[in-house]
């Protein structure tokens, strides 16, 4: 009897997720995080709650290294081997949109209120993306090293001038103390150059790329501020305030910490390395005012559905499941992110109030700006760190930009003003 | 005098090999860098870098990044996946393209010379031109299967293997091999009633042991080194070789102990396919001039 009751409850357990099975139409997605366990075992934790708690969807996850996913995106697409949901980097989304990796988003408006604007991916007036986190760079310091130079702690409503910043590692530099006054993180290349160091120029009243017409970087990147902030950049190098491009990777990511430099341009992705490494007085402080405002770069990773999938209702469904707080506040714990909400922040270990990476969440609400929206974004920020590169290691300023400007504006032209 | 010519044989002895030393350690310090930061916490690591340290197993020394690297990746299967792409590839482009050059060297058919300048030439063809039209190829072939007719090559093994099986410079190897061996011996088989499939198989290949261990090892190089062609083929985690999976280790903030601990892994099969392969490989490179 008791044989009987056990096998008619397994054929009836059976039979029931065989007809969810059934029913549930299935979503592929592809996710840069392969090699992080902990971003993975969130990413399952999501999805698994995601295909057990309702019957319409299945979504499946085929994960890949962060560093070669864009390539593997845009193979697929050649391929026409693209999957429902995609993962993608905000500044690189215009660029997938417009080559139609991806689709209009079908999410309701009431999912997204209260996030971070810079987790919204938006192209052509219509949501593309939502990210559950951002990022947010700052200037590392300790605190002991602005009170021995006599230096005034900066903050969001009153951060360093030009000429402050300036003194600053003036100061530094004088003391004999460090190696180099400021490390900018020379030694990272690719988006970091545009990510990092295109807030510099705009704080100085110019741009990668003419935000007004996205047709031109005539104006923005070789006009005064641009030259103004060409000049400036290269003084680090030629001064001796900043190590150069032939940077030791191992410096960039340890000489903050054992005190070779007094100031480092640094992520929040560092902030917990960095109090881990010792530095129990370190200060987040805000990006310098150069003239124009205060500026940090801004927009991480991203969900979106690809321009292949037949469902993006479901894509929705998925997104809008995923941007719990409880999700957000795990994705911060788990890998330093800032969460896209203050609810999602109250939550977390590090970003609720008094929180030893607090500063960055007030950092992205006040300072953050997206890199240019465009699809001719992916080859300007490769010219643009280029440039930098090259002024950094003594090319001529204003050749090296109006070079620039013109590659820049020749692809711009080549794409056919890119669907602006 | 006999004293003396003794006493400069010695000094020049001593200074070859004082030579000869220093360029091995030259060659060899990468590799003991690699296995020895393997061992080393990541801010140890790094700090060791501007010091001899780097070069020596002191601090804290461990297998944590080993346990780490097999933890983050499934560096068992990538292992795996390279293997056998591999061998499958050099043994059968061993095969292949050696058949080729005997049809280059010893058969008699319209049209040989100018197909083997053809086949030659593609050697100055870089893969990256040919690679997005080969993916949109490979993307459409048609395979049979368990599962019946399938199109679509993507996303497993015998994509990562049948476009590689024939190359220009294996096929040069061989026909620059042929050209030297005796034409007596293939003519006295000839003579004797032997085909040519005997020829090949009983006469020439036995004869070959230089020109294919130096042919298999850089293959092997090749194929096992392997990045760009599964980056783009390859979209499961199941089918990915090797240096696709040492992405994997490249985060936010680099796990540069783990990637040592990884290098040193996958390092592991080339040594041991080159010390088996070493004596007939040094052969080659005497006989045949070849550098690799």
């Amino acid at each position: 009897m008791t044989n009987t009751k056990t096998l008619a409850g397994a054929l009836l357990l059976t039979t029931s997720f065989g007809s969810m099975a059934m029913a549930q139409t299935e979503l592929t997605m592809w996710y840069h995080g392969g090699g992080n366990e902990v971003e993975s075992a969130i990413i399952t934790q999501i999805v698994d709650d995601f295909n057990a708690g309702q019957a319409d969807w299945m979504v499946t996850v085929e994960s890949f290294p962060q560093g070669s996913y864009n390539d593997s995106v845009v193979a697929g697409a050649l391929a026409g081997n693209l999957p429902c949901i995609l993962d993608v980097d905000g500044p690189v989304m215009p660029n997938w949109a417009w080559a139609g990796y991806m689709q209009p988003l079908p999410i309701s408006d009431a999912a997204i209120e209260g996030h971070l604007e810079s987790t919204i991916g938006r192209w052509g007036g219509e949501v593309y993306s939502v990210g559950l986190w951002e990022a947010a760079v700052a200037l590392y310091a300790r605190q002991s090293t602005l009170d021995e130079l006599g230096l005034r702690t900066p903050t969001l409503d009153s951060p360093w001038t030009l000429e402050e910043f300036m003194g600053a590692l003036e100061a530094a530099k004088a003391s004999g103390k460090y190696e180099y006054a400021f490390d900018p993180g020379m030694a990272w290349t690719g988006e970091w150059y545009p990510y990092a160091f295109s807030p510099f120029l705009q704080s100085f009243g110019g741009d990668i790329v003419d935000r007004s017409t996205y047709q031109t970087a005539d104006g923005v990147l070789n006009g005064d501020a641009g030259l103004a902030f060409g000049a400036w950049w290269q003084s680090l190098f030629t001064e001796g305030y900043a190590p150069g491009t032939s940077q030791d990777p191992a410096d960039r990511d340890t000489g903050f910490i054992d005190g070779k430099y007094a100031f480092s341009w640094n992520g929040n992705w560092a902030g917990v390395a960095t109090l881990d490494g010792g530095v129990e007085d370190v200060v987040f402080l805000p990006a310098p005012d150069f003239g124009n405002g205060s500026v940090i770069g801004a927009g991480s990773w991203q969900f979106g559905a690809s321009g292949t999938c037949a469902h993006p209702e479901g894509v929705a469904a998925f997104v809008e499941h995923a941007l719990q707080d409880k999700y957000l506040a795990a994705f911060s714990d788990g890998i330093g992110l800032i969460p896209s909400t203050t609810e999602g922040a109250a939550l977390t270990a590090n970003y609720n109030a008094g929180g030893a990476l607090e500063p960055f969440f007030g950092l992205s609400e006040a300072q953050a700006l997206v890199r240019p929206v465009s699809p001719g974004y992916v080859v300007a920020a490769k010219v643009f760190e280029k440039a930098l590169a090259d002024i950094a290691n003594g090319a001529d300023v204003a050749d090296t930009l109006d070079a620039a400007v013109d590659e820049i504006d020749a692809d711009i032209e080549r794409n056919g003003g890119y669907g602006h | 005098m006999a004293a003396v010519n003794a006493d400069n044989h010695g000094l020049r002895l001593v200074t070859r090999y004082v030579v000869l030393t220093l360029i091995a350690i030259i060659f060899i310090f990468p590799l003991i860098f690699m296995m020895v930061s393997s061992l080393k916490p990541d801010l140890q690591l790094l700090r060791d870098t501007s010091s001899v340290r780097a070069f020596l197993p002191v601090g804290d020394i461990s297998l944590n990044n080993y346990t780490a690297a097999f933890s983050r990746a499934p560096v068992g299967l990538f292992v795996f996946n390279s293997v056998l792409v591999t061998g499958a590839t050099v043994v059968l482009s061993l095969f292949l393209c050696s058949m080729a050059a005997f049809s280059f060297v010893f058969l008699n058919w319209q049209g040989r010379d100018l197909l083997l300048s053809v086949i030659i030439a593609t050697l100055i063809v870089p893969f990256e031109t040919i690679a997005i039209p080969l993916l949109l190829l490979v993307s459409k072939l048609p395979w049979i299967g368990f599962d019946g007719l399938s199109f679509g090559w993507l996303n497993s093994y015998r994509v990562q293997i049948i476009p590689w099986i024939a190359d220009g410079l294996t096929v040069f190897l061989f026909v620059q091999f042929f050209k030297d061996l005796p034409r007596e011996l293939i003519e006295a088989s000839r003579v004797e009633g032997a085909t040519w499939w005997q020829i090949y198989r009983r006469v020439v290949m036995p004869l070959s042991g230089p020109v294919l261990a130096t042919a298999a090892i850089l293959k092997f190089l090749v194929m096992y080194n392997q990045y760009l062609w599964p980056l783009i083929v390859v979209q499961e985690e199941t089918y990915r070789p090797v240096l696709v999976g040492l992405q994997y280790f490249f985060q936010l903030n680099t796990a540069w102990g783990e990637i040592m601990a990884y290098l040193t892994v996958i390092t592991l099969p080339v040594l041991a396919f080159y010390l088996v392969l070493q004596r007939a490989f040094i052969a080659s490179i005497a006989s045949t001039g070849v550098k690799g």
